[in-house]
């Protein structure tokens, strides 16, 4: 075991280890059977169209999901144990948040129930960019504040892995931007970040890319193997040569 | 279960509760305006309103707090609040505490601003102890509470959370014997009453504002407080950490 400034780093363990997940909702099959695995203190990008199963496989992952068989390890642990309640942070698609609170009131009130300490509210402020809008009712946000209020809660008590559902949607380009540097220092201090997108410029900042077509995976690579592979030079064009190339 | 989360839960479901000025002024004013119109709906016949008054304010608690819990909760689980506390260390018993704290709480000032009310300026002549009104009142706001936060689960949108109002708790309001006596009722209405939880809230009342007959207000609120663990334990197993 060795250890980062921020998170300890276990040898020899992926973050996160799927095998054989299969997951059904309703009459549809949404995953029908998908491996793979996300390395410790990555940026790893899940990347695939709407409806391609993106948040499914995110939920399965922190455990609010019913699967139907394969298994799911994060962090060593089966994913959804109690010992990881505080391990994982997670973000939705719809900011998770109290409306009628102000930010700092729905950090604390988070912050208690992790047990993390007063501190911890500050902090996540900060990395979320909201310092100044710490005090506003979360009701009164902007989409992209909103959605930002929604990551600090899941940033508090310093979680080792982070699995974010679409965080920059409704963000505009210097947010983004900002956010792709917050998880790039998150995870240079150890943490373990997954993050979902539908736009695949964002794949750019990540170490490694998963593709997800119709709940399979279509690439399981780095940014610049993919290119190479496909000869393409923007991962846009990568990702539908790789469509069309699998039918 | 922590005391540190219960508490955290009940502090923040009162915050939202103070966020929202409107709603406690018509929690607090509501009740009382309404015995005020009872009193004087029933002017020609104040041994009416002496009979029914004061069983009347332990039981709005009980129905306000089913209306509000059940849309309470009901936003927790349309909004991801929900499904984000369970992806926390919170044990599903903090939640419901949580809220049984919070709800409690309000439930002491809006039964003592009602028996102040309905006691003081109204002229509500009862025999019984008015303290022990207000504590039948508090334990009828939990029972509320929790069928409201069971309920809450089987109701998609705050549309259907509204009509369980008329659904769970006009039924009982209309047998419990507030109105009519359960021995003058048909004889399938009588038997239905028994089961129902509001009649042995109501009967508990009846025999507190009566005074005397403490073995009977003892067994009624035995019974308030079986159904309200029954409820919440039944609530519980709504709330899934797992959703599919």
């Amino acid at each position: 075991m060795r250890s980062t400034i921020g998170v300890r780093i276990f040898a020899g363990i992926a973050a996160i280890d799927v095998r054989d997940l299969r997951v059904v909702r309703g009459a549809k099959v949404v995953l029908p059977g998908i491996s793979l695995e996300v390395e410790q203190a990555t940026v790893t990008g899940l990347l695939g169209p709407s409806g391609s199963g993106k948040s499914t496989l995110l939920r399965a992952i922190v455990g609010v999901q019913v699967v139907a068989s394969g298994s799911i390890h994060v962090l060593g642990a089966p994913a959804g144990a109690a010992s990881l309640r505080s391990r994982v942070g997670y973000v939705t698609q719809a900011p998770s948040v109290y409306a009628d609170l102000t930010v700092r009131e729905n950090l604390r009130y988070f912050a208690r129930v992790l047990g993390a300490p007063a501190v911890s509210v500050d902090r996540a402020l900060e990395a979320a960019g909201l310092e100044d809008e710490g005090d506003q009712i979360v009701g009164t946000l902007s989409g992209g504040q909103l959605s930002r209020a929604s990551l600090a809660s899941a940033l508090l008590g310093e979680p080792e892995l982070l699995v974010l559902d679409e965080p920059t949607v409704g963000l505009d380009p210097l947010l983004r931007r900002d956010l792709w540097r917050t998880f790039r220092r998150l995870a240079e201090r150890g943490v373990t970040l997954l993050v979902s997108s539908h736009v695949m410029d964002e794949a750019e900042h990540c170490d490694r890319l998963l593709l997800l077509r119709a709940g399979g995976l279509l690439a399981d690579d780095t940014p610049d193997a993919l290119r190479r592979r496909t000869g393409c030079a923007d991962l846009d064009a990568a990702f539908l040569k790789l469509v069309e190339s699998t039918g | 279960m922590s005391g540190r989360v219960t508490f955290a839960t009940a502090m923040r479901v009162l915050l939202q509760l103070r966020r929202d000025p409107r709603t406690l002024a018509l929690l607090f004013a509501v009740p009382p305006v309404l015995i005020a119109l009872f009193r004087y709906v029933f002017d020609g016949q104040p041994q009416t309103f002496d009979r029914i008054g004061g069983p009347l304010v332990g039981i709005f608690p009980f129905i306000m707090m089913f209306v509000i819990t059940s849309i309470a909760m009901l936003r927790e689980r349309t909004t991801g609040t929900l499904e984000r506390l369970m992806t926390l260390p919170l044990a599903k018993a903090d939640l419901l505490a949580g809220y049984a704290l919070a709800f409690a709480a309000v439930a002491v000032v809006q039964a003592s601003v009602t028996s102040a009310v309905a006691f003081g300026l109204l002229g509500l002549d009862v025999a019984g102890s008015v303290a022990a009104v207000i504590g039948l009142a508090v334990l009828n706001a939990i029972l509320g509470m929790s069928l409201g936060l069971f309920v809450s689960a089987f109701a998609r949108t705050e549309f259907q959370a509204v009509q369980f109002l008329p659904a769970f708790v006009f039924p009982q309001l209309l047998l419990c014997g507030l109105l009519v006596p359960r021995g003058r009722m048909a004889g399938a209405l009588d038997w239905a009453s028994t089961v129902m939880p509001l009649t042995w809230a109501f009967d508990g009342l009846d025999h507190a504002v009566r005074g005397g007959a403490a073995g009977i207000v003892l067994r009624d609120t035995a019974i308030v407080v079986g159904v309200t663990v029954v409820a919440l334990a039944l609530a519980a197993s709504t709330l899934r950490r797992r959703t599919s």
